[in-house]
């Protein structure tokens, strides 16, 4: 399991109600729900991950995210997850508030722009980052808008969102010692829990 | 480990003859069941007896756990797979998704199929003889609603000796059925299917109704509903219904790609004055010619009612989550980008509401262009995600037998 899913499965608690938004093949959901007796609905877009997921026998429900939240009522999850789905949306900024309308807690993964083989891509060979972790093309990548550890926070601070926990996480070795030191340059995901 | 039972309600299937395909469930004979009443409708009137036809494929297990029940739509009926003779032109009508090693797999599941009541299949209707007079129902045949059909599903259930359905199923009007055992015998079945269909019809989908029964009313045969007594058959109105109802099944893009603009005969020539038959009108002069010759006006016309009067959360206080809330089975819910007769928009309020309401469901919004009619039609996706459910609805039960459900 990606690092990032295994941080989330212990910052919630057991037997709640989870909201797991661009859910995936539907790993975390089947986790939490065997493991935690957490139960809930994945929403995801791509037929198959949602294919994925049924096999799973986990519940999902196509829908389009960046069309917002306005059919969950206000506070009708304890929490509300989004992993590395942040930079494909049209407009993240509002389905995080919208996340922290509908769930009493958010937790949110994503990518960062700001580790240092983005830069260093970036700075040496003048194109656009294509690696493992995000290998697309510019022309043709789901994600669209990119953000550093700090540009996220920087947006947390302008709409009060409140950080309960923050968690940087990193595959490589190296830059898994160096990320606690300087997590917007070695650190490869970011997870964040917040409030309101 | 399974064992086999041998039951009345074994469908007496002679094999697969050579000429029928491998994944078909061959021969199958339709069987009926009279049962005594009185049987009390929505509408406050009784019945004193009634018949249903039902078809049953696959074999029913030790524990009656792996029972399926499929709803039909508005002009479906009993013959839901398999074929009827070897010279069977034609399967039955959801042949593509029931059978061994379909979606609903027929090693699994014991799948039953019926004429509704009020059906002209052989299910007591419009065309029997009503006892009280000696003549054939007709138009006095009482009104009928959704929950008079799941009612008298769950006395063929009981017939069958199946407490609780592994899955009900259904799609368009079936669908609005299995919706409505979730709520009225919630401890009855595991799972619901509902696929291409609505918690109510729309005032546009009513009007289409409308428009179809004053086609069958107004043609100078239908002699207020009592042709059979007269030995007429408001053929042409019925057909003109089917046609109505035909369009909106279909999409535009749907009726574009599989006729466009050809034509069957004449030409556009000038000088010349011989008249133009689009392609596509002879399509549906067909479609109308052989169901008029198969289905009963005053069946169409009941049908079409029960499909209007549908409104699942009325007796919630027109709150579906409320109405939802009663519901203890999965939920499975299927919609069809191309449909506008049953939008996605419908399956997604129902999606909503059984979230709202903390039942477990899964949502898909299948691309395809055929319309409404996509629900009966191969498509990878459908028949692959619906493949992958069902499954799990079989292996729940390999694991657990019928569950201990309290209402």
């Amino acid at each position: 399991m990606r690092q990032d899913l295994d941080i989330i499965h212990n910052w919630i608690a057991p037997a709640t109600r989870v909201l797991d938004l661009g859910c995936g093949d539907g790993a975390l959901l089947d986790r939490l729900g065997k493991e935690k007796r957490v139960d809930g609905y994945g929403l995801e877009i791509d037929p198959d991950q949602i294919q994925k997921c049924i096999e799973r026998g986990v519940n999902v429900v196509e829908q389009n995210l960046d069309n917002g939240l306005k059919n969950f009522a206000d506070q009708s999850f304890d929490t509300v997850v989004m992993t590395q789905a942040l930079q494909t949306l049209r407009f993240p900024h509002l389905v995080v508030e919208e996340m922290l309308r509908v769930g009493r807690e958010c937790i949110i993964t994503f990518p960062n722009f700001g580790q240092w083989k983005a830069r260093w891509h970036l700075a040496v060979s003048g194109r656009m980052p294509v690696s493992d972790l995000l290998p697309y093309e510019w022309y043709d990548t789901p994600n669209i808008h990119f953000c550093t550890f700090k540009d996220f926070e920087v947006l947390c601070r302008e709409h009060h969102w409140q950080i309960l926990h923050r968690q940087v996480v990193s595959e490589s070795p190296v830059s898994g010692v160096l990320k606690d030191f300087l997590p917007n340059l070695f650190g490869e995901t970011a997870i964040y829990h917040l409030t309101r | 480990m399974r064992k086999i039972l041998t039951t009345e309600a074994q469908t007496s299937q002679s094999g697969r003859p050579a000429g029928l395909p491998a994944n078909s469930v061959g021969i199958v004979e339709p069987q009926s069941h009279t049962f005594p009443g009185p049987f009390k409708l929505a509408c406050g009137r009784v019945l004193d007896e009634y018949t249903l036809v039902y078809e049953t494929y696959g074999t029913l297990n030790a524990d009656k756990s792996n029972g399926v029940l499929i709803c039909h739509a508005l002009s479906g009926h009993h013959h839901a797979a398999g074929y009827h003779s070897e010279n069977d032109k034609r399967p039955g009508w959801w042949d593509h998704y029931i059978g061994p090693g379909k979606p609903i797999d027929t090693n699994q599941f014991f799948v039953v199929a019926l004429n509704n009541l009020g059906g002209c299949h052989g299910s007591t209707g419009p065309t029997s003889i009503n006892p009280q007079t000696g003549k054939p129902w007709g138009p006095d045949f009482p009104p009928l609603r959704a929950r008079d059909w799941v009612h008298s599903q769950a006395q063929l259930a009981d017939h069958l000796g199946i407490q609780q359905w592994a899955a009900v199923v259904g799609g368009s009007l079936g669908g609005m059925q299995a919706m409505r055992w979730a709520l009225e015998y919630p401890e009855r079945l595991r799972h619901c299917v509902v696929i291409a269909s609505a918690m109510k019809l729309s005032a546009q989908n009513i009007a289409f109704n409308e428009t179809a029964r004053q086609a069958i009313t107004s043609d100078p045969d239908f002699r207020d509903g009592r042709y059979l007594e007269d030995n007429t058959l408001p053929r042409d109105g019925l057909a003109v219904a089917r046609m109505i109802g035909h369009i909106t099944y279909l999409s535009d893009d749907g009726l574009g790609k599989k006729f466009g603009r050809e034509l069957r005969s004449g030409t556009f020539q000038q000088g010349v004055e011989e008249l133009v038959e689009f392609q596509v009108q002879s399509y549906l002069r067909y479609q109308g010619d052989t169901f008029s010759s198969s289905f009963d006006p005053n069946t169409y016309i009941l049908m079409t009612r029960a499909l209007d009067y549908f409104d699942l959360a009325r007796e919630y206080d027109d709150d579906p989550v409320k109405a939802f809330s009663h519901a203890r089975c999965k939920f499975l819910l299927v919609s069809f980008t191309s449909d506008w007769r049953f939008a996605p928009e419908r399956s997604r309020e129902i999606a909503d509401a059984l979230m709202h309401a903390n039942i477990p469901v899964t949502y898909a919004e299948v691309e395809s262009p055929m319309g409404h009619d996509a629900f009966l039609l191969p498509n990878a996706r459908y028949e692959n995600l619906f493949a992958a459910y069902m499954n799990n609805v079989a292996r729940e039960q390999d694991a657990t037998g019928p569950r201990e459900v309290t209402a």
